[in-house]
Order: C-alpha cells, then sequence, then structure tokens
C-alpha cells in the first residue's frame, strides 16, 4: 500500500497584475486584471513506505506547490491526493499530525524561546503523551548532538545549529512521512554532511518517508534512491538517478592525466577540456567499450593517471529543462 | 476543549517569558501606553470643566463608561496581538506553519502572544473606573458586580471579534485595514460617551450590527440606576454583555470562510 498516491493534481493561481505608476495603483483598486499561472499541470506519483525522494526543480516548477498541497495547506483545483489514506486538504489536522515539514529558509521554532521549549510547546501542540515525548526527545538529542543547544533562545543559534534543532522538531510527534524543503540551504560544509547523514539515518532506521526538495545535486547524489524532476508544472523524469542520467546521455567522460602535455585524437571520443596534463575526454559507451578505449589511449601515450566519470548531474537536469523547453 | 485551554495557557506563559527577556523595554512601553491613554482622559475631563454636563451626564457618569470600555479593550488588544500582526504573517508566508500543525489556526493565533504592555491601558483605565465609582457612591451589590464582570468579559469578546474580523480581511487585501480600526479605536472613543448624544443612525450600528452598547451603555444604566431615555426594555440592562460572545462566535466562522478561501487561493 503506497504512503502517497496523487493523480492528475492541478492548480492553478490568479495572478492580479498591476499597472505601473500612481495612476495604475489607483485604477487597480477598482478593477483588476488577472492572469492565470499553472503552477501543477496534471502531476502524478505514487510513493512507497520508506522511499527517500528528490524532488528537483528550477524554481517557479511547481515544487513548493507540491509539497503545499501534499502537506493539507493548499486545496487543488482538480485531480486525486491520498496519503497515509487521506486527503490532505479535507481532513487538515489528522493529517499533518501524521507528517514532518521542515523549511529551510525557514524556522518553526519560537525565536524568543530557548530551544528545549520549543519542544515542550511541540509536545503540547502535537499532544504527544509524556512518556513517548521524552523518549523521542532524548534520542533526537543525542543524535543531532543538541545537548549544548537547549538552553540558547533560537535567535542566536547558528544557521546549521537552527537546522539541527528544527529537524528535531519536526520528529517530536514521530510522523512517518517527512517533507524537507531545501533542508541544506545556506549551511557549511560540517552542517551539510551532519544534516545528511541524519537524514540517511533516519530513512534507514526508522522507515520514514522522506521527500526532499532541493538545488543541491550532492544531497541527491548521496541520499536518493528516486528522484522527480518537475518543470512547468509537470512531470518531466521520475525513476532511479541512473535511468535519469541514460534518458538524457549516456555519454561519460574519461579524464587522463598525461606524462607530457601532447594532444589525444581517438575516432570514438572528443577531447572536450585541456588542462596542462589533464585532458578531458567525452564518449558514447554504446559506441566503444570503457575498457576498450583505455586500452586504445594507454597504448598511444604514457599515461599516469586516468578515472572515468558521470556527467554531471546538474548538467544533466539543465540538459532535461532545455528539452522541455 | 480542556486541551486547547490547556495548550493556550502554555502558549501564554511562554509569551510572558520572552517578553520578559526584554524587561527595562516592556515597563517603558507599558508607562507610555499609560500616559498615551490617560491623555485620552484629561482631554474628556477638560471638556467637562467648561460644559458641566452632556445630556445630563456629567464627568464622573462618564469617566465609568471611559473606565469601563478602556479596560475591556486593554484585555482585548493584550489577548489579540496575533491576529494584529497577522496580515505581515500572510505576506512573509507564516501563517503556512500554522496550518502544517495539527490545531485550529485561531487558537495558535490567540496564543501568538499576550501582550504586557497592554497593561498600561488597563492600569489607567482602573483608575478611571475605581474613582468614578468612588465619585458616584454606588451602592455595590452581587448583581452589580456581576454585571461588571461580564461587562468587561463581553466587551473584550466583542474587541477580540472585531480584530478576528480585520484580520480576515488580510486574506483578501492588504491594503485599507484602516476601515477596521475606525470600529477598535472609534468603538473604544465611541463608547466613552453615552449613546443618546449620537445620531439615530450611529445608535443603531452600534447597538445591532457592532453591539458596543451591549457592553457599556446598557449595563452601566443599570449599575448607575439611571433611567433610559431610549427605552430599551429593563432586563436587556443585565444580559446584553453576554449578546457579545455571540459576535466572536460570528467573528469566528467569518475568520474560517477567510482560512477556506486562503487555502483555494494560496495568497
Amino acid at each position: 500500500m503506497p504512503h502517497i498516491i496523487v493523480e492528475n493534481l492541478v492548480k492553478t493561481f490568479q495572478i492580479a497584475q498591476r499597472q505601473p505608476g500612481v495612476w495604475g495603483a489607483l485604477r487597480g483598486v477598482m478593477h483588476r486584471n488577472y492572469r492565470q499561472i499553472t503552477a501543477l499541470d496534471g502531476i502524478s506519483f505514487t510513493i512507497e513506505p520508506g522511499e527517500l525522494i528528490g524532488y528537483i526543480g528550477p524554481n517557479g516548477a511547481g515544487k513548493s506547490t507540491t509539497v503545499k498541497v501534499l502537506s493539507g495547506i493548499l486545496v487543488p483545483d482538480s485531480g486525486r491526493c491520498e496519503i497515509l489514506g487521506r486527503v490532505p486538504w479535507k481532513e487538515r489536522i489528522a493529517h499533518v499530525a501524521q507528517i514532518g515539514v521542515v523549511f529551510g529558509q525557514r524556522t518553526q521554532l519560537w525565536w524568543d524561546l530557548p530551544v528545549i521549549e520549543s519542544f515542550d510547546l511541540l509536545r503540547d501542540i502535537y499532544r504527544v503523551d509524556h512518556h513517548q515525548y521524552a523518549q523521542t526527545r532524548d534520542e533526537m538529542i543525542a543524535i543531532l548532538n543538541l545537548e549544548s543547544l537547549l538552553d540558547i533562545p533560537v535567535r542566536q543559534l547558528s544557521l546549521g545549529q537552527r537546522m539541527r534543532c528544527d529537524l528535531a522538531a519536526a520528529l517530536i510527534h514521530r510522523p512517518s512521512i517527512l517533507f524537507l524543503d531545501e533542508p541544506t540551504i545556506g549551511l557549511d560544509v560540517v552542517s551539510k554532511l551532519a544534516v545528511r547523514d541524519f537524514i540517511k539515518r533516519l530513512n534507514q532506521e526508522r522507515d520514514v518517508t522522506v521527500i526532499l526538495t532541493t538545488h543541491d545535486m550532492d544531497d541527491i547524489e548521496a541520499l536518493c534512491t528516486r528522484v522527480m524532476v518537475i518543470g512547468q508544472g509537470q512531470i518531466l523524469s521520475d525513476g532511479p538517478l541512473e535511468n535519469l542520467r541514460a534518458r538524457v546521455t549516456t555519454e561519460r567522460r574519461l579524464i587522463v592525466d598525461l606524462e607530457g602535455t601532447e594532444d589525444i585524437t581517438d575516432p570514438d571520443a572528443s577531447v572536450v577540456l585541456r588542462d596542462g596534463h589533464r585532458v578531458h575526454l567525452t564518449f558514447d559507451p554504446d559506441r566503444v567499450a570503457t575498457a576498450d578505449l583505455i586500452a586504445r589511449i594507454t597504448a598511444q601515450h604514457p599515461v599516469r593517471d586516468l578515472f572515468v566519470e558521470n556527467t554531471p548531474i546538474e548538467e544533466i537536469i539543465s540538459r532535461l529543462y532545455a528539452e522541455n523547453r | 476543549m480542556t486541551n486547547a485551554l490547556r495548550l493556550y495557557m502554555h502558549y501564554l506563559s511562554q509569551s510572558i517569558r520572552s517578553q520578559m527577556q526584554y524587561r527595562a523595554s516592556f515597563i517603558m512601553l507599558s508607562f507610555g501606553h499609560f500616559l498615551v491613554t490617560g491623555i485620552e482622559f484629561l482631554a474628556i475631563a477638560s471638556l467637562f470643566a467648561r460644559f458641566k454636563h452632556i445630556q445630563g451626564w456629567a464627568l464622573p457618569e462618564v469617566a465609568f463608561l471611559y473606565g469601563l470600555i478602556n479596560i475591556s479593550f486593554a484585555f482585548a488588544d493584550a489577548a489579540s496581538r496575533g491576529f494584529d500582526i497577522f496580515g505581515t504573517m500572510v505576506k512573509s508566508g507564516d501563517f503556512d506553519r500554522l496550518l502544517l500543525r495539527p490545531r485550529s489556526t485561531a487558537l495558535q493565533l490567540a496564543g501568538h502572544e499576550l501582550t504586557l504592555r497592554r497593561i498600561g491601558r488597563l492600569v489607567q483605565g482602573l483608575i478611571v473606573f475605581s474613582w468614578a465609582s468612588y465619585t458616584l457612591d454606588i451602592a455595590w451589590s452581587v448583581p452589580k458586580i456581576y454585571l461588571v464582570f461580564i461587562a468587561i468579559f463581553g466587551g473584550a469578546c466583542l474587541f477580540i471579534g472585531l480584530m478576528i474580523i480585520q484580520a480576515t480581511i488580510a486574506f483578501w487585501t492588504t491594503e485599507s485595514l484602516e476601515l477596521m480600526n475606525t470600529m477598535t479605536y472609534g468603538g473604544v472613543e465611541t463608547a466613552q460617551y453615552p449613546l443618546p448624544i449620537y445620531r439615530t443612525y450611529f445608535r443603531k450600528f452600534f447597538t445591532y450590527i457592532v453591539p458596543l452598547a451591549c457592553v457599556n451603555y446598557l449595563p452601566s444604566l443599570a449599575i448607575l440606576e439611571r433611567g433610559d431615555p431610549l427605552g430599551f426594555p429593563v432586563v436587556l440592562q443585565w444580559v446584553a454583555p453576554l449578546i457579545c460572545i455571540i459576535f466572536l462566535i460570528v467573528a469566528l466562522q467569518i475568520w474560517k470562510i477567510g482560512v477556506r478561501h486562503y487555502r483555494s487561493t494560496g495568497s
């Protein structure tokens, strides 16, 4: 039984158009022109329990609208959505008690309160019983290493510290689905790794279904078993990361460090970049076996080192967007 | 219900704690609030120094009306801060956060803050009220004390209801909220004077649509044992404040319509 079923979800917004100038503003009071924007144009997917899904797309593609509909904030124009057997916007209160949501850009903690008191308030808001609360809280404090932060008002925390506290706060009521909206945005490398590691553990050890929106492709590569790409309100691609790569391009990169600085010429590969002793070549593994290409090059040139890389994911995504423009 | 009340108390205790982190600011703001509202009353007093009476009401009696409405408003103003700043909350998207929690949005906004500096107006209202009661030598009895309490409670319900309606408008437009300020602040000013001095349409508006007369003028007649030139039934003087509970309930229903609108338009 899937955790999340989405079928043909459509959501449009009316945007009031403003006229320029003072006269325009005055006219706007009396009469407004509306423009329709289709944020979601019939998206469908299902998510099984325990999946860790990357949900990516450029700004304005419909990512946050999707998250808002799935978390019960927004009512869509049409389409079906069932999460844990409930329609989010029809039973908002019962629904949100089962999910956790973290926004990277916004805290859900109380600005002037010490962290621990925000947790206490959330316990009462979510009606968590005291025994379970104490257990969950202590686990979170241990895993996320929050002990030294508990008495500090949230406004004094660094971004990385705050994000760790926000993650703990979103899990106080033990949700079985977690929505993470750019959880690593603006974080330093150490905090980023800590957050990623935590998300992974949560997913593997507790079987929490995670839907992660991000612009950080390293997040996707480190975490996600499945990637959904949205563009202009439609799902452009949905599947394992490898499939996404394969769909857009089968191309790979061969990076060779030569002894000398001579040129490499090969009928099945082309040089895309030269940097001193290092040469970047691209090739199509369907046309030439990787092992054959390496054998040919090492036979012709003295080679210090070489390695094969997949096309960077940023490049794949941008090609996918370009294709659908 | 008891659970909601418990959560509300929890919210309030945390709100008080966070305000107490800025103690000096709290004291100065409260004192400032006390002075500003105090000047209002001095203006009324100077008016009466010249004219002595308005339609048979002298300064102590007007002070009684003034004290009563200001006490109500101070409570309402302190309790409804969440609704007051609601417009900016919608703009910044912080309102979404409330929708992500398994509680009613009205409860969460009510719990947003108990604005302690409103104690300035409360103290000022209490002083004026006490002076008026003392000067008028009111014969206090249990029914009269009950009436004072329900008048204050009803008044607070009325003003909170008005502020909820004001906040609801922010779902549609973030402009032109001044209109509603004429109901809240304007209502306080209006209620400071006896109802009969106003024109008929104005009286009717503040009796039947925004039932301000029910929490101030009518109960005051009973407490001050004055006749009513407007001829409302006497029994109404004793129960009128409770009508404002209905006003608050209606306001909450309007609020729900606003939330529904927000969730379908997302703006």
